[in-house]
């Protein structure tokens, strides 16, 4: 019989230069396998006398675990080896484009739709909304502008053929203004009233900053306090929460609408250059809205009295507010369907506008 | 409006800076557009020494002169007599634009002799009228000095006039407003009475009062309408973009703006008879003097004489009768006309004129007199000739507002207190009468301002002259928590338009109108709702669908070259005019491939499924109930009759979609496939709103569920949906999911049949399925299948 001593290192020596697990698991056989060598040596224990036993036992019971640990761990390196080499032989060009995914884009004027509802809905106002297809009475006459008023003339209206009548009518026009939402207000609901509606205009000029269509807020609030403190403040609230900018410089210049009296203009700072227009403190100022008290005569036209509750309202132009504050040189643009444009100018449709996330939308890169 | 700085101090005594007078009409309400000076924009002009004086040889009165700007000396060939050596002047560089040529300076050859600019007189850059000789500088002049170094330049201002500010159409208006502004002091104006030499041959009568309530008339004969235009007038004029023409002409048209009284002179001598202010009769003829012909209607108010219709009141003169260079005797008129008449004659006919804009805002009812005496001054000074006395219809009784404002009232609408006293003086600089009572000041409007009603307009001048930059701002009072600023239809929207372009379609917004050529392929019924004055015939209807501009979109980006498209619109259709007959949809198109040509080749055709997952994601974004919706195939005759459907929830119709019928296509110029969705959101039942937010218990099992599959042999016809259906309602506990992986008709097939292969979901609640327990529930499918579908199951 070889001695012990042999056994434990020709199976360490085998162990080591074992090629692969079948190999392994070959030499494991031949070692504690049944009739394995220590399996062998282990069986001689019988004979021995009880003293011999433990001694021998013990010995050989250190081999086994020192052999068993040199298996296991040769069947790690040997299973990882493997493993490598199997996945070596996987490698693919993983520098290769990915699967190209249609990426879809939020039209600028629905980003700006959000971000001032989010603004004006944080002051309390709520979105009301009306048709596009007025009459008459709410897109004029209640809004103080009675037929022949010259400021029927500051806007090119569109009419609508009445296909109730066969001659010539102007029963029906597209909305000059979404202002008519204002009356449609009025007449469902009594002050306190705070709104905001956002919509359609329709007037006919076209040109590079006035298309046939486009879009307008318009803003309402009537109770019994509300000054014209308020409006300046609730406006300059507005453009310094959508400009995101600490401060910035406003003025307002008196200015003439029928519905609002007195009425202006307000105008926000901002630096020209040949090139670039930038919102904020500089020597030039930028008309960005109309506003002003609400008249009396709309309030009548609506059965409001106007001895007890006043307001003020004002409009501005959604689309206006996308291309000063995202830099949109056309407004005909807008409306052209240009995949190029709306992928370019779109937002990223997770892209959410709150007061509590944030307002101004990323394009994200374009894929 | 336009006038110049001179003229403006014509009326207002100020020593205010240019800078200063724009930001104070900004500030009160006459927003000004742009300051003008001429002189400023003229580029290539400087003073220069004339350094020699040579003759030209081939010439006895040109000169070869040698000029010195500064820079260089150049040649120059003048022909001016003045000419001297050391003499200063102003050159005009080559490329220099010269207003009175029209046309730039070249380098030119004057007879055999080289010439590099122009020495320039004061007519010929527009600072004076001479043009015997070139301008003399002073010896002392420096030299290379700009134009506007040189001349004080007679800025022009542009400004804005609201509707309601008719008296700022002429410049004395806008001075009074300066002087209430406190901008210097509005000059006294003294119009003389003209005492007439004799009775006016010409009497005047009025049949229409409510039209026309005051008509004041003058004859003057042996006016000389040859005579020159003053040059002060002339340039006045010339500055705000009238051209001279004749000296009456240009005194009717300088009085208009300077003070917003129009004025017309007739050539007496061409009347025939008397004047007649009257109603014009339907159809009568009336030729302008823009030599344009209008047939007239009943409303519309003429001046005339025996002849017919000579003037069309307030808006623009006859041909026929007015003056030329030759006229001697003139007849002048200054009336009144009603604006709403004005407006609508206007209107209606079209005719824009300096005179009707005025007289459709407000010409001051009490300036018919004096403005008569004012032009016949003019006319005298000017033309010379002899005044008749005054002709005279209607009156100038005219009752001004008398209205009044409450301190109080100023501070509750504007946030700040006004002291009465100032209040007072603000109201007395614009011209009212004022009086207090009380707590109330009561204000007569001067005749000058037609806009004033009551008292928020008193509120609104007391405004603007303390100026609203000096009203605080005052943040909007939060009294109470803020509801949603979204109703529940909106935020649907919203929500629908995120989910599309999530799913990788570019939002677009296109116009409300479109081409109704295009669009009758897509009405829902035989009306077009349709404008009346469109900008161009392609925009001429309201859009019954929204597919057609998308489509028209389709067409442009794919003649750009981009042929893979993926586009989506929310906005409103129109079906009538009432409120409520426009529906808001959302509607999408696809076309072209999924991808362009990629190396793992999974890029493929955009096919109708493809819409419907659209249709079906936008349904469900709109919390729409997805599973009761059943799918028709009845889409409008634009789909393609194969390959589209309806989702109908009840007898509503909640979604299109489908590819597009290729013979529409055609109609857009587009060759390729294109599917499209409609989803009718209005159709949508919004959620009831009961507050309870709670979600249905989910139940969970404990259990493992097994797939197994059936197929079967069904007639061609047998639509999937129905075949899903009774599948799942076999059973409707244990049968959770039933999903088709297979559709195959044809090879070894019976014509007319196809095999449709189902993988069914069951669902063990109480405790494992045994195979007995399957076996039961797949019969129950092969039943259900066999009876209403007459399906065979094929053998596995």
């Amino acid at each position: 019989m070889e001695s012990l001593e042999n056994l434990k290192n020709n199976a360490l020596g085998q162990i080591s230069q074992a090629a692969d697990i079948k190999a392994l698991d070959d030499i494991k056989v031949a070692v504690l396998g049944k009739k394995g060598s220590l399996t062998e040596q282990m069986k001689g224990l019988a004979a021995l006398s009880l003293e011999e036993k433990k001694q021998k036992g013990q010995e050989l019971n250190q081999i086994k675990v020192a052999i068993e640990a040199a298996f296991e761990d040769k069947r790690e390196a040997l299973a990882s080896a493997e493993m490598n080499a199997k996945l070596a032989a996987e490698t693919i060009d993983v520098t290769l484009p990915i699967r190209d995914e249609v990426q879809g884009r939020i039209h600028p004027v629905s980003k700006i739709y959000e971000e001032v509802a989010a603004i004006f809905g944080e002051m309390g106002f709520e979105i009301a909304d009306g048709p596009d297809i007025e009459d008459q009475f709410h897109n004029f006459n209640a809004l103080n502008t009675p037929a022949n008023h010259p400021a029927r003339q500051m806007q090119d209206t569109f009419y609508i053929t009445n296909p109730e009548s066969a001659n010539f009518d102007d029963s029906f026009v597209v909305r000059t203004q979404t202002s008519a939402v204002q009356i449609r207000t009025m007449e469902k609901k009594q002050p306190p009233i705070r709104i905001i509606a956002p919509g359609r205009t329709y007037r006919s000029d076209y040109d590079a900053t006035h298309t046939p269509m486009f879009h307008q807020v318009e803003g309402l609030v009537v109770d019994k306090k509300t000054t014209f403190a308020n409006l300046k403040g609730c406006l300059y609230d507005f453009v310094k929460a959508f400009f995101e900018l600490d401060d910035i410089p406003v003025r307002y210049r008196p200015s003439y609408f029928p519905f609002t009296e007195p009425s202006a203009e307000m105008d926000i700072g901002c630096k020209k250059s040949k090139t670039e227009l930038k919102i904020g403190a500089g020597n030039d100022w930028l008309e960005i809205l109309g506003c002003g008290m609400v008249h009396p005569n709309v309030l009548k036209a609506c059965n409001i009295d106007p001895d007890e509750y006043q307001g003020f309202a004002f409009g501005l132009g959604l689309d206006r507010l996308a291309m000063l504050k995202y830099g949109i040189p056309d407004l005909r643009t807008f409306f052209e369907s240009d995949v190029r444009w709306l992928k370019h100018y779109g937002f990223l449709p997770l892209d959410l506008s709150s007061m509590t996330g944030g307002l101004s939308g990323q394009g994200g890169s374009a894929r | 409006m336009k006038f110049t700085l001179s003229w403006l101090k014509e009326h207002l005594d100020t020593s205010a800076s240019v800078d200063e007078i724009s930001e104070t009409l900004t500030k009160i309400g006459l927003e000004v557009e742009e300051v003008i000076n001429p002189l400023a924009d003229m580029e290539g002009f400087c003073t220069a020494r004339i350094e020699e004086v040579s003759d030209h040889p081939d010439s006895d009165h040109l000169h070869i002169l040698k000029v010195n700007d500064g820079k260089e000396i150049l040649q120059i060939v003048c022909g001016a007599p003045n000419v001297k050596k050391g003499m200063m002047g102003i050159l005009a560089h080559v490329g220099a634009y010269i207003p009175l040529f029209n046309d730039k300076i070249k380098v030119g050859k004057v007879r055999g002799v080289e010439s590099f600019g122009m020495m320039c007189a004061e007519d010929e850059i527009g600072v004076g009228s001479d043009h015997e000789g070139i301008i003399e500088l002073p010896a002392t002049a420096e030299i290379g000095l700009s134009l506007a170094q040189v001349y004080a330049a007679d800025p022009v201002f542009d400004i804005n006039i609201t509707p309601n500010r008719a008296e700022c159409l002429g410049v004395r208006g806008v001075a009074r407003d300066l002087a209430a502004a406190g901008l210097g002091k509005l000059k006294p104006l003294e119009i003389k009475k003209i005492a007439g030499k004799f009775v006016s041959p010409i009497k005047v009568k009025v049949e229409d009062k409510k039209s026309c309530p005051t008509y004041v008339g003058r004859y003057i004969k042996g006016v000389n309408n040859k005579a020159k235009t003053p040059d002060w007038m002339k340039k006045r004029l010339e500055a705000i973009g009238l051209r001279s023409i004749s000296p009456l002409v240009d005194i009717t048209n300088y009085i208009n703006y300077d003070m917003a009284r129009p004025l017309h002179v007739f050539d007496a001598d061409k009347l025939k008879g008397n004047i007649c202010v009257r109603m014009a009769k339907d159809g009568e003829g009336f030729e302008s003097l823009e030599e344009k012909v209008y047939n007239l209607d009943n409303q519309s108010l003429g001046i005339c004489d025996d002849e017919g219709i000579q003037c069309l009141g307030g808006i623009m003169g006859g041909i026929a009768k007015g003056c030329s260079a030759d006229t001697t005797n003139v007849f002048l008129e200054s009336a009144l006309f009603n604006p709403v008449c004005i407006a609508r004659t206007g209107r209606k006919f079209q005719i824009d004129s300096d005179s009707r804009y005025r007289y459709e805002r407000w010409v001051d009812p009490c300036s018919n007199i004096s403005g008569a005496e004012y032009a016949t001054k003019m006319i005298l000074d000017i033309c010379g000739g002899e005044a008749s006395e005054l002709e005279i219809a209607g009156d100038e009784n005219y009752t001004p507002v008398k209205t009044f404002i409450r301190p109080q009232r100023v501070k509750d609408f504007i946030g700040i207190e006004v002291a009465p006293s100032k209040i007072v003086e603000i109201l007395e600089r614009l011209g009212f009468k004022v009086e207090t009572q009380e707590d109330k000041i009561w204000a007569t409007s001067p005749t000058w301002r037609g806009d004033i009603e009551g008292e928020h307009d008193l509120v609104e001048e007391v405004v603007r002259m303390i100026g609203l930059d000096n009203i605080p701002a005052a943040s909007m009072e939060k009294g109470y928590f803020p509801k949603q600023t979204l109703t529940a239809s909106q935020r649907r929207t919203v929500t629908v338009k995120h989910e599309l372009a999530a799913r990788g379609l570019l939002e677009t917004v296109t116009w409300s109108f479109t081409d109704g050529k295009l669009a009758k392929y897509f009405r829902r019924s035989d009306k077009a709702i349709e404008i009346c004055n469109p900008i161009t015939e392609e925009l001429g209807e309201m859009r019954p669908s929204l597919l057609v501009n998308l489509l028209i979109g389709v067409k442009n980006n794919i003649a750009r070259g981009y042929g893979n498209i993926n586009l989506f619109e929310c906005g409103p259709e129109f079906f009538g005019c009432h409120p409520g007959e426009q529906k808001m949809i959302a509607a999408g198109v696809r076309c072209g491939q999924t991808s362009k040509k990629h190396w793992l080749k999974e890029n493929r055709n955009m096919d109708v499924f493809d819409a419907k997952a659209d249709a079906l994601a936008a349904i469900a974004a709109a919390n729409g109930p997805f599973d009761s919706a059943k799918i028709s195939l009845d889409a409008p005759a634009y789909y393609h009759p194969g390959r589209s459907g309806a989702l109908r929830l009840g007898a509503n119709v909640i979604a299109y979609f489908g590819e597009l019928h290729p013979i529409v296509l055609k109609k857009f110029g587009i060759k390729q496939r294109v599917v499209a969705f409609e989803v009718m959101l209005d159709n949508i039942p919004l959620p009831r709103n009961s507050g309870d937010k709670a979600k249905k218990k989910l139940e969970l099992s404990a259990f493992q569920p097994v797939d197994k599959d059936m197929a079967f042999i069904v007639d061609a016809s047998v639509k999937a949906d129905d075949i899903l259906a009774v599948a799942r309602n076999a059973d409707k506990r244990y049968i959770t999911d039933v999903r088709i992986f297979d559709v195959y008709e044809g090879e070894n097939m019976e014509k007319g049949k196809k095999s449709v292969a189902l993988t069914l979901t069951f669902q063990p609640w109480e405790t494992s399925f045994t195979d007995k327990d399957i076996e039961t529930l797949m019969s129950k499918v092969e039943q259900a299948e066999k009876s209403k579908c007459n399906a065979i199951l094929r053998d596995a």
